[in-house]
This record gives structure tokens, C-alpha cells and sequence, in this order.
């Protein structure tokens, strides 16, 4: 019989059973993908961004398919912090899966108090600040665009919990690794790249923008190959781990990244397609291993050949 | 709610632009109720990426309907479906039709491919209810009565039928609501709806509606269908978790 691969990793911290997550945005806060896929085998699950308040997001039409992808809009809709905590936690406790949260905020202040509020559930093993959704007028990419804000983010932020902080990056830059750094130096121990990329698209037969928020946030395999670089580019110029996403579909994706400079990837559009993809990928990044005769799925990470 | 390969046992064309196809799943079959969808794999490949939602058309023993016409790469894929193929699909998903209230004549209002979810409402439909079907096309073309009982056609160029729209026709009739216990049970396109809407609450008359709104996953994880409550406490529903069928009275279009 083969010897039992080792897929655990370990991102700055944050252990988890094997390098698929669940991106944010794209399980809910699990109960709905629970039916389709057995979530306690999956590394982690990072919740839908909460905020302080509930926000109702933004109004229909929220998204579009695109060639290979698809744009959304849904403007962080989300119940907010204190139904988080009473309505939502008690079924992720339930999943026996490893649980990051996402926050989402207008302010500094606002980071800072809900990751306060969230360090005492135990349930959450790490946070992964959104400094970078495209589809708010507040927050979201006026922070994710502006280093100092990012520094100060995760500064604050540290300052408040012991637990791993994760910085979610914006691709819609020309410096993602100036942001990572940024990261770094002020104590985040990861960050996840890349959120979504801006983008339009218009009926042209009434010339409207086919969602309501005009741009939206282009997600699927259209965006594999901007994540792959946006990854390298980091892995390359700063040591911090790095959570890869982007489009990735299959298990042979998800290699590509680790292979790039990943040490855990997120899955979301695919999630929508295909809600039993985690567990698919699993099963294909264990028989590559195999094949490839790796004993730990760590020793993927930055195996890049670039001869 | 589960992930299914079933079997195509025939792709037929039933009128010009509109297609019926039917696979086999006795499960889905039992499980599947009128008004509830199913997302559907149009490929095997991720091209295009994302699923396509079909309401149920009809069931049979164990072969589900779904009724189509050609309006993208997507359905395009799907007509060229043939005997023999599998097709990968979610659902049953959503919430359809209730049709335990009390009435004893169901009000069919159907707008061009808004006729698919009836056939499967008029089959588990208690025999001793009385059925009237209201039909609306563009054009003659476009009015489907596939399996439907007691129509009336409404045509916007009066090529058969009604001149005028659906609603407009329903006006001549209305003295049927006056002289049974209606439920009216709605689907196409949203002006249709929104007068339908307006005009059974103003006149005290149960009434569904089936929505749609573009949407991803299905099952409520993507967020992408919200639509307007009319419970200010929760501003939106969500078209595929909390509908696709909505109470005339629980949301705003």
C-alpha cells in the first residue's frame, strides 16, 4: 500500500487538514452547500463578508456571465455581526471544518470592532480582511487601492486578536507585492490573492450596463492567469504565505497555483457549477501527489522551475 | 436538492423555436413538484461556465419535461441534446405552487414560454377543481398551449386570439372571479406579472407568481437573484431559494 500523503498545511499559523477553502462570498455561511458536499473534509470554509451592521447589497440585475467567467455585484450582502453570531455560528460549529472569517467594513474602526467582537468565538480559527471588494462605494477598493490604509488595516486589526489575520489583495494593481509587504511588516501572516477584477458589459441593443451596479467583480477561469502572476509576483518578492484564488475549477488548477507560490487555495465561482468541486479537487491533488511522488502537498508551494 | 446524471430519452422540437426534452429519473420524478427548476449542465466542458435554470415542465412516470427555446450558446447546446446523452443537473430547487389553499377553479395566466410550468400544475391538480387557462404570445408563434386545459389566446398582433395582451383578456373574463373561488397561478414576463399582481390584490384574489431572475448557483449561495419583499423587515428574498413561486402579496416587481 502507498504511503498516506500528507496534504495538511499551515499558513502562518493557520492549520488546516488539506489546501482547499471554500472562498468567501461563494458557500454562504454553509448550511445551503452542506447539501450537495461533506464539508468536513474540506480545510476551511471562510464565511460570506460580515459587517457591522447588515447590509441589504445591491439591487438586481447582481450578475452576468462574461466568456469564461462571470461578473457579480452582490454588494456585500450580508446579515451583519450580531445575527452572525446567533443565527450563524451555531451550524458552522456543527461542520467540524476549519472556520475563517470574512469582514468587510467602511472604516478602520469598523475592522477593528468586529474582529474584537469575533476573537472570543472559538469557532473561528483565523480572519481574512476584505480590503478589496469592487462593488461598494464605501471601504472596499478605496482601501485594497491605497497601501498606507491596507498598513493601517492590519496593524489595527493585529492589534486586537491573536489569531491569523489574513489580508484578501486586490488584482486591480500594479504592485500587488507593495501590498504584501505592507502586510508583512505590520504582522498580518497572510494574505489571499486575488479578489476579483473590475468589469463592465453592456446590452447593446438598449446600451444599459447588464448589472445594475455597472461594474462588477469579473470572477471564473477568465481570471486564472491574472491570479497565477499576481501569485508568483508575490511569492517571488515577499515571504508571507499566500492563499491563491482565482478560477480554479479542477485539481490540476489549484496545483498551478500552489505550484506558483500558493500554500492553500480558495475555490468560489466553481462552487456555484459544481458544489461537491472541494472534495473533487481532494481526491485529484491526492493521486498527483502520488504520481508525482510528493510525500507533503507543502512541498508543492513555489516549486516553480523557471530555468 | 442533490447533484444528478439522468438520461435524455428524447429531445422533440414542439413548435418552431420551442423544444421539450425528457430524461429519466424516478427519483426526480417523485421529488419534483410545479413551479420548482432545476439548474442544468448544458456541457460537459466549463463552456459556458455557468448552469442554466428550466422550470419543470411535466412529469410523467419517471421522465421529466423541461420545455426551452433557443435564446443563447446555452440553450443552443441543449436542443442539439439527443436520446442516449446524460445530463448533469441540480435541483429539484426552489419552492413552487401551493395548491392545497382553498379555490375550486385555478386561473392559468401564462406569457410566451411561461406556459412550462403549467402541464405539471394541471397534472397534480385535484380533478374536481375547474381549470381555466389565459394564454399571451408576441404572435401567433409564440403562444404555447402544450398540455394546458380551457384556453383563451391573447396575441399582441392578433394574429390568433385576443388582440391585445394577456392581461387585457383576463379583463373580459373577470367575471369569473366573481363567480368561483379562483386561485390565479401566473408565470412570464414581469409588465404581465406586475399588472396581474396589482390587479388581484386590489381585488382580494389569491394569487402566485412565478419570477425569474439571472442567477447562478440556484440553491442560495451566490446571491445573484435577489428580489424587492414586501416585508420591509428583510428588503430581499432571494428568486431561487425563497421562489421561484411567490404569493402576490409577499414581494414587489
Amino acid at each position: 500500500m502507498s504511503e498516506r500523503i500528507d496534504l495538511s498545511v499551515n499558513i502562518g499559523g493557520l492549520k488546516l487538514k488539506n489546501p482547499v477553502m471554500l472562498a468567501s462570498g461563494t458557500v454562504g455561511y454553509g448550511n445551503e452547500i452542506s447539501n450537495f458536499t461533506d464539508l468536513s473534509k474540506i480545510g476551511a470554509i471562510v464565511t460570506k463578508s460580515v459587517s457591522l451592521n447588515p447590509r441589504k447589497g445591491n439591487p438586481p440585475q447582481r450578475i452576468v456571465e462574461t466568456p469564461s467567467g462571470m461578473l457579480n455585484a452582490i454588494g456585500l450582502a450580508n446579515v451583519g455581526l450580531e445575527s452572525f453570531i446567533n443565527d450563524k455560528i451555531p451550524f458552522l460549529k456543527e461542520v467540524n471544518s476549519t472556520l475563517v472569517c470574512n469582514i468587510a467594513a467602511s472604516s478602520i474602526e469598523e475592522y477593528v470592532e468586529c474582529t474584537k467582537t469575533l476573537d472570543g468565538e472559538d469557532t473561528i480559527k483565523g480572519f481574512e480582511i476584505n480590503v478589496s471588494c469592487p462593488n461598494v462605494k464605501e471601504g472596499g477598493l478605496i482601501f485594497g487601492n491605497d497601501i498606507s490604509s491596507v498598513g493601517r488595516i492590519t496593524e489595527k486589526v493585529r492589534a486586537v486578536t491573536n489569531k491569523p489575520i489574513i489580508i484578501k489583495l486586490s488584482p486591480n494593481t500594479s504592485n500587488i507585492s507593495e501590498f504584501a509587504k505592507v502586510v508583512k511588516d505590520e504582522g498580518g501572516d497572510a494574505v489571499s490573492a486575488i479578489n476579483t477584477l473590475v468589469g463592465a458589459s453592456f446590452n447593446i441593443w438598449n446600451k444599459k450596463p447588464k448589472i445594475n451596479n455597472v461594474t462588477g467583480g469579473l470572477s471564473g477561469p477568465a481570471i486564472k492567469p491574472v491570479a497565477i502572476a499576481k501569485v508568483l509576483e508575490i511569492s517571488r518578492k515577499v515571504d508571507i504565505p499566500i492563499i491563491g484564488i482565482g478560477g480554479i475549477m479542477d485539481w490540476k488548477d489549484a496545483v498551478e497555483f500552489m505550484i506558483a507560490g500558493a500554500s492553500a487555495f480558495q475555490i468560489g465561482t466553481v462552487n456555484f457549477i459544481n458544489p461537491n468541486a472541494g472534495i473533487e479537487i481532494i481526491e485529484g491533488l491526492e493521486s498527483y501527489c502520488s504520481q508525482m511522488k510528493i510525500k507533503s502537498i507543502s512541498e508543492l508551494t513555489a516549486s516553480y522551475n523557471l530555468e | 436538492m442533490q447533484i444528478s446524471k439522468i438520461p435524455v430519452v428524447a429531445l422533440e422540437q414542439l413548435q418552431n423555436n420551442v423544444f421539450l426534452l425528457k430524461a429519466r429519473s424516478k427519483e426526480l420524478a417523485e421529488k419534483s413538484s410545479p413551479g420548482q427548476f432545476f439548474n442544468i449542465k448544458v456541457s460537459d466542458s466549463y463552456f459556458p461556465l455557468l448552469r442554466r435554470p428550466f422550470s419543470i415542465s411535466n412529469v410523467e412516470n419517471d421522465i421529466l419535461t423541461f420545455m426551452f427555446d433557443i435564446h443563447g450558446e446555452g440553450t443552443k447546446l441543449l436542443s442539439l441534446k439527443k436520446e442516449g446523452d446524460n445530463i448533469d443537473l441540480i435541483g429539484p430547487l426552489g419552492n413552487g405552487f401551493n395548491l392545497d389553499d382553498d379555490f375550486d377553479t385555478a386561473v392559468i395566466v401564462a406569457g410566451g414560454l411561461g406556459s412550462a410550468p403549467f402541464p405539471l400544475l394541471l397534472n397534480k391538480l385535484s380533478k374536481e377543481k375547474k381549470v381555466k387557462s389565459f394564454v399571451g404570445g408576441r404572435s401567433k408563434p409564440n403562444v404555447i398551449t402544450w398540455k394546458l386545459a380551457n384556453v383563451n389566446i391573447a396575441t399582441d398582433d392578433g394574429s390568433i386570439g385576443f388582440h391585445g395582451n394577456v392581461f387585457q383578456l383576463i379583463k373580459k373574463h373577470e367575471n369569473i372571479f366573481t363567480e368561483n373561488k379562483c386561485k390565479v397561478f401566473a408565470c412570464g414576463p414581469n409588465p404581465m406579472l406586475k399588472a396581474l399582481q396589482e390587479y388581484c390584490l386590489a381585488n382580494n384574489i389569491n394569487c402566485e407568481l412565478s419570477t425569474e431572475c439571472a442567477m447562478a448557483c440556484g440553491f442560495g449561495i451566490c446571491q445573484g437573484c435577489p428580489i424587492e419583499s414586501s416585508d420591509k423587515k428583510s428588503p430581499y428574498k432571494l428568486v431561487c431559494k425563497d421562489g421561484p413561486v411567490f404569493n402576490a402579496k409577499d414581494i414587489l416587481i
